[in-house]
């Protein structure tokens, strides 16, 4: 090895040096989260670092270079694009679209009044009825959003979080009707609660009740849906909402500590549940960082599984994740653009190693995806795979100076912040004095004023801008005609159902949800019947509360 | 000396992508403005009671669900049910150009969409407020 006092020596010389002669344009010269980005890394950066300790082998603690042996060698990852929109036939027929263009996992996004527990017909429902992805009221609904589709063939993650239980069980019931048991089918709810109070906002019960249903969850599907993610641990929607990419890191990984908790105080044993457990990052547009930032989540996950937590099995230890390339980087100004923006986020995805990837279509910032967006979304994604040669060998940026020293201190970052949601009494203490959603605003507002005064380029926006230009790109829009299709859908289904069974199905619910049974079954019993999303969730309203959160910016 | 302008920054429907309105809150906040934010899920209902309540004299409706054909058109039928003539309604999130037009005429004032500078958002509402009957009222 080199003598690292040579080195820093050298590079002492070299700086004094450049620092006469060279100028620096007038740049912020920091990482979109604000980190300090030097101009040259060297050895003497990461001195310190040992290469079995700290980075090891793909498919070996600590994981740094990726969770699995042979990574993309052997399989590459999962291109699941999210989609869904109207109804749910306009949404069936997306998927076969998907599917036929090469996408290898279904991704389901469901219309805000599925999201927050209504069923269409509801008066808050009004003017939202599959605007911002698939009206699902039913398994009626579900069993047409899955038609011609074979859940034992195909994987399915769902973005679905206080009513997931429920669209899970849709899910399970469609597979029966296929004769598929649901010890077969694969897939992910996403099911992570604790974001939502600080990012996502889309709640409906307290944090105590929607834990317990989480973990009630967690413990059907560790015996009877074994290869499901019960929880798709999210960063990507806190990084939407303004954070910095330490903070997303430090926030994801302390709500999935919170989950790991959770389970454990349930009574469940860790190695049951922990190896079902996936995340969810963002991939925003400063490259190395986010490359940085999935190797340290890896490592930071591992370590804390084996030694605070005693994981005995390896499938606990791994942090397997599922990426979305950053919409909140895309611009509504010359859409085109974000095409490029979208490919080296994905790029920087799959340098960091990810299991599954979305990446976002150039029109998402004017409206849903249209089909020709989403195809080019698509084929971005098989060109990085196809193409570029980079999934062919594992983690090639590892030993990078610059990758490593990045890795290392959002790592440093991370725990940090570990230290300060603990001093505040845990993750949902910290929600309860709006730490983290005070953090995330801060982030935001400090981003803005950035870009307003010009101190960060985005182009298109405040640089390089074209005065008065015209979209020139197709847009999808929702007829309304689906409000009223869906409206009188699912009217049509209360008035043919057994109206009687409806009533001793949501009454057993009830009774569960004030007990302290499994509340999945029940809520399989009342889904058989038809019983309404909206129906099952009114029920549990009654016995859970409802969360209203204090709104501070 | 001039009163300060009275801004209530609201969500209306179910959309929870608050990050916007918040960043318009303190901005608006920061330019020297009353403002007040009413949080998530608010029903039109909710809103011009907030809005009459608090007396302001502005309106901003943020909608990144796609309802706003809905919803921008429910608070302003409302406003005029309680005779509330002289306040501004503005908003801002993701709205198509044609709806944008319709929405101007319906009474809407103005549309920030993705890309606006909080500083011009700003500037245009202290200018309206100058020369509004508010001002001087």
């Amino acid at each position: 090895m080199e003598d690292m006092d040579k080195i820093k020596e050298a590079k002492k010389k070299w700086r004094e040096k450049y620092e006469k002669s060279s100028p620096q344009r007038d740049a912020l010269f920091q990482s979109i989260s604000g980190e300090p980005v030097d101009m040259l890394y060297s050895p003497d950066d990461i001195e310190g670092m040992e290469y079995l300790r700290d980075l090891g082998f793909p498919g070996e603690y600590p994981f740094t270079r990726g969770v699995r042996d042979n990574m993309y060698r052997g399989r590459l990852w999962t291109m699941r694009q999210f989609s869904g929109f109207g109804t749910a036939m306009d949404s069936n027929r997306r998927y076969h679209f998907l599917l036929e263009r090469g996408q290898t996992g279904l991704s389901v996004a469901f219309h805000m009044p599925t999201i927050m527990g209504y069923d269409s017909d509801h008066p808050r429902a009004l003017g939202e009825v599959g605007r911002c992805g698939v009206a699902i009221d039913s398994l009626e609904d579900m069993e047409v959003l899955f038609d011609r589709i074979p859940l034992d063939k195909v994987s399915t993650s769902m973005t679905i979080n206080a009513p997931a239980a429920i669209l899970l069980a849709f899910y399970i019931c469609v597979a029966e009707k296929q004769g598929v048991s649901s010890s077969k089918i694969s897939g992910t709810i996403q099911n992570d609660i604790l974001k939502e109070y600080i990012a996502q906002k889309s709640w409906i019960f307290p944090p105590g009740p929607s834990i317990r249903i989480i973990t009630d969850i967690m413990s059907f599907c560790s015996e009877h849906v074994p290869t499901w993610n019960t929880i798709s641990i999210s960063g990507y929607h806190i990084r939407e909402a303004g954070s910095t990419a330490a903070q997303e890191l430090a926030f994801t990984l302390a709500d999935g500590f919170a989950y790991v908790d959770a389970g454990i105080k349930a009574g469940l044993d860790v190695d049951r549940f922990a190896p079902r457990l996936s995340f969810f990052f963002n991939s925003h547009i400063d490259f190395f960082e986010e490359i940085a930032k999935y190797r340290a989540a890896r490592r930071i996950w591992a370590r804390e599984m084996k030694e605070k937590y005693g994981a005995k099995k390896k499938e606990s230890l791994l942090l397997r994740f599922h990426t979305q390339t950053a919409g909140c980087s895309l611009t509504a100004q010359q859409p085109e653009n974000n095409i490029v923006r979208t490919a080296y986020e994905a790029l920087a995805a799959v340098l960091g190693g990810t299991q599954s990837l979305h990446t976002n279509s150039m029109d998402e910032t004017l409206a849903l995806p249209s089909e020709k967006a989403v195809q080019v979304a698509l084929r971005t994604q098989q060109i990085i795979a196809f193409e570029t040669g980079v999934p062919d060998t594992i983690d090639p940026l590892a030993g990078s100076f610059y990758v490593e020293t990045m890795t290392n201190r959002i790592e440093k970052k991370a725990y940090e912040y570990f230290d300060r949601i603990e001093r505040l009494g845990g993750v949902i203490k910290a929600i309860e004095k709006g730490f983290f959603q005070k953090e995330i605003s801060d982030a935001a507002y400090r981003y803005q004023r950035e870009i307003e005064r010009k101190k960060r380029i985005i182009v298109g926006v405040n640089d390089y801008v074209v005065e008065n230009e015209s979209i020139e790109i197709p847009l999808l829009t929702i007829d309304p005609e689906v409000e009223r299709v869906q409206v009188a859908g699912v009217k049509a289904l209360r008035a043919r159902r057994d109206s009687d069974l409806v009533k001793r199905r949501l009454e057993a619910l009830r009774n569960a949800a004030i007990g302290t049974d499994n509340l999945m079954p029940l809520i399989l019993e009342a889904s058989r019947a038809y019983v309404t999303l909206g129906e099952m969730i009114d029920v549990l309203k009654t016995v859970f509360g409802e969360y209203k959160e204090i709104p501070i910016f | 000396m001039e009163r300060k302008v009275r801004i209530l920054v609201a969500k209306p429907g179910l959309d929870g992508h608050d990050r916007g309105a918040k960043v318009v809150a303190s901005a608006l906040r920061d330019a020297g403005m009353e403002v007040i934010y009413t949080g998530l899920h608010q029903t039109a209902e909710m809103i011009v009671e907030a809005a009459v309540q608090e007396d302001v004299d502005i309106i901003g409706l943020s909608i990144l669900s796609g309802a706003h054909m809905t919803l921008f058109p429910k608070v302003l039928e409302l406003l005029r049910a309680k005779g509330v003539d002289d306040v501004l309604l503005v908003g801002g999130g993701i709205i198509p150009q044609s709806d944008v037009d319709e929405l101007q005429k319906i009474g809407v004032a103005r549309i920030f969409g993705p890309g606006s500078r909080t500083m011009e958002i700003a500037a245009y509402l202290k200018e309206w407020f100058k020369s509004s009957s508010r001002a001087t009222a």
